[in-house]
């Protein structure tokens, strides 16, 4: 893409409207899925990034920490506006969300004891679990066939889980050996 | 004011550990919140499942915990703190892609770190599961939630909120 064509595209989305759409996203993935919602409104609705250059930073979003929405939303903000456009799109997307946990934190903080929320919250809690496996086991995909993928991921679990060793320290131990398995072109 | 500077740097250093998105962090956030700040495992699983049923990210529920901890300026201290290292991170990666962007490394890197960030999500569910499976009805809930997110289309937040229903009336009357 030529410096001229990148002007020509950064020319058509303002900054209001990369923060309206984003905050359309953040206030209504009750959920989760917000990689779909953005994945619609990116190439589909209003055909921001092309298919590949969508994969290519969903890529990105989720080898780098953070959280893959918010890195997504930074990468393509920044694409669409640069600096500015970054900032925008994951206020945008922070914002109300941001807003709920704390209108419904500050009840719960305010009634810690209150008995009968509590035993709301423990059938929301265990539901949240079930969430979270299933989240877990889908994002697992095709890792959970591959004898070597699978190693990896038993390794991970029982450095943190069982040896209890903390994130920084398995990261240390497991990245080198993971990146040294999956070397181009390793022949296992 | 410490406890403040004590927010900011455990979360700035989650923000960073957070490979593979926030679940991965979810059991040394556990660890850390209880051994700093005191907030007991129950608690924290209940923050998380607020967390669960709010739009937009799904660790947002990290404000809940600033707030708790120190306040409205909590909040906002843990939120900046949390978003901000690891976005600007992702920030510079992404301007870095045009360089690496075909290196069969990359892809070498990128293939490493999903399987580990696969194995620190699982250990993410297992904390939860220690502090949320506390009887046969939380586990015949948690697995219920389990089968109908991966078999139909229904919207997990509905499921999540019958879960709560259910578990409030089982737990209430019986």
């Amino acid at each position: 893409m030529t410096s001229q064509d990148l002007c020509l595209k950064e020319g058509r989305v303002s900054l209001k409207e990369l923060f309206t759409q984003f905050l359309m996203i953040g206030a209504v993935s009750f959920g989760g899925g917000i990689i779909a919602y953005e994945r619609i409104l990116l190439i589909e609705k209003k055909q921001w990034l092309t298919a590949d250059e969508f994969m290519g930073y969903l890529a990105i979003s989720q080898t780098m920490p953070g959280l893959n929405s918010v890195n997504l939303a930074v990468l393509a903000g920044d694409h669409l506006r640069g600096f500015w456009g970054s900032v925008a799109a994951t206020l945008g997307l922070i914002i109300p969300g941001s807003l709920f946990v704390l209108i419904i934190g500050v009840a719960y903080t305010n009634n810690n004891d209150h008995p009968l929320a509590n035993l709301i919250l423990t059938g929301i809690a265990a539901g949240a679990c079930g969430l979270l496996a299933a989240i877990t086991y889908r994002i697992g995909d095709q890792h959970w066939k591959h004898f070597k993928s699978l190693i990896i991921i038993a390794c991970t679990f029982a450095l943190m889980s069982i040896a209890k060793l903390s994130l920084p320290l398995v990261l240390l131990i497991m990245a080198p050996i993971s990146i040294y398995l999956y070397r181009p072109n390793s022949k296992i | 004011m410490n406890l403040l500077i004590q927010l900011a740097l455990s979360f700035g250093l989650l923000s960073i550990l957070a490979v593979g998105g926030g679940t991965a962090v979810l059991p040394e956030m556990q660890t850390l919140l209880a051994h700093q700040f005191d907030i007991g495992h129950t608690q924290f699983v209940h923050i998380y499942s607020i967390g669960q049923v709010a739009p937009g990210p799904n660790m947002l529920m990290v404000l809940i915990i600033g707030f708790q901890v120190a306040g409205l300026l909590g909040a906002l201290v843990v939120l900046l703190a949390f978003f901000i290292p690891s976005s600007v991170l992702c920030f510079y990666a992404g301007r870095l892609w045009n360089y690496f962007g075909e290196n069969p490394w990359r892809r070498s890197i990128q293939n490493a770190l999903e399987p580990i960030s696969i194995g620190l999500m699982a250990s993410g569910v297992y904390a939860v599961a220690k502090a949320s499976i506390i009887s046969p009805i939380t586990l015949l809930l948690a697995l219920v939630t389990l089968f109908l997110i991966l078999r139909t289309k229904i919207n997990p937040v509905y499921i999540i909120l019958a879960s709560g229903l259910i578990g409030f009336i089982y737990l209430r009357f019986f």
